[in-house]
């Protein structure tokens, strides 16, 4: 898959998204940051972000889905692979 | 307003319809808070400002429903006391698998339910108080309520679980574990076996069901915010010993 792009409107929506949940600064969520590393998020942080980010969506995400989802790009990828 | 109660919150009771949870919800509303209380099967014939629910714990999906009901109509949740619950006695040498099961279900995983779904809104909004009530049957034990005693005692840590969960939000949660309390409960048994149950409480009495409804007030308090993973029993001093 491409790496997400600032042009790409679902990456938009992801990023404001994401930075309001985990209460940092929109430019902080780029492809490459990890979110416990880069981001300060922790376990609940996760869950909270992936309901916010299935309300956002309107997607399910199964807590099997999220092995090894540990950055940006790879959140973004699960989230963006289940819309139609 | 004993307790300071620096925003008017939405309190959810559930089993707000009788009883402890009556007496619970009109408490939390005297304290400011708009409160929706849920019944099973029989809605309470006078509110007075209550808003009332149906919900059965049992039931993922009419949990969910009726939150979405209260979310909509007063807002989300900050406050809920998790209440429901019965009683199915017996001797456990007797006991047939759906009778520990299903008490197991309402009182212990319809907890569980009603938690997991306000937990969602509390988290967004960085406050919350949950607050279960358990027994001290769950503490202590009693004979012919093995079902609701293992129920009742597995609120206790699920209850701690939760709130180490939830600690980082501002949530705190709670247990509370009445005594023999006037109520319905109560009045279901004998004369012989009540006047038993009061000879072994300290305090000589039966426990009134606002006496309950004021610690639950004190634990859903801005003052509590500094209280969770406790079990208090309110009991007159019964598991003491």
């Amino acid at each position: 898959m491409e790496k997400a792009t600032v042009s790409d409107d679902n990456f938009d929506r992801f990023r404001k998204c994401a930075a309001d949940v985990l209460t940092v600064d929109e430019d902080a969520i780029v492809a490459e940051a990890s979110f416990a590393d880069d981001l300060d998020a922790d376990s609940l942080d996760l869950v909270e972000l992936v309901m916010a980010l299935e309300d956002e969506f309107d997607v399910n995400v199964d807590e099997d889905e999220l092995e090894g989802v540990t950055t940006v790009q790879t959140a973004y990828e699960l989230i963006t692979s289940k819309l139609g | 307003m004993i307790f300071e109660n620096a925003a008017a919150r939405v309190a959810l009771v559930t089993g707000g319809n009788r009883g402890i949870g009556l007496a619970t919800a009109r408490r939390l509303q005297r304290a400011g808070h708009r409160v929706a209380i849920t019944y099973r099967s029989e809605p309470p014939k006078e509110c007075d400002g209550l808003i009332p629910v149906r919900c059965d714990v049992t039931e993922a999906d009419s949990v969910d429903s009726a939150v979405a009901e209260i979310e909509a109509e007063i807002g989300p949740i900050g406050i809920c006391v998790s209440n429901a619950g019965e009683t199915r006695d017996g001797l456990a040498v007797r006991m047939s698998d759906d009778d520990f099961i299903d008490i197991l279900d309402t009182n212990l995983t319809g907890g569980f339910r009603v938690a997991r779904r306000v937990t969602r809104s509390m988290m967004r909004s960085r406050w919350g108080r949950i607050i279960f009530i358990s027994s001290v049957s769950g503490i202590a034990g009693q004979a012919g309520q093995c079902n609701y005693a293992a129920a009742k005692a597995g609120l206790v840590g699920l209850a701690r679980s939760l709130a180490k969960e939830l600690a980082s939000r501002s949530i705190t949660v709670n247990v509370i574990a009445p005594g023999p309390i006037d109520t319905h409960m109560l009045g279901a048994l004998d004369a012989d076996r009540l006047d038993a149950i009061v000879r072994r409480v300290p305090l000589g009495r039966i426990g009134s069901p606002d006496e309950l409804a004021a610690a639950v007030e004190f634990l859903a308090s801005e003052d509590a915010g500094y209280v969770t993973g406790t079990v208090l029993p309110v009991d007159g001093g019964l598991s003491t010993g």
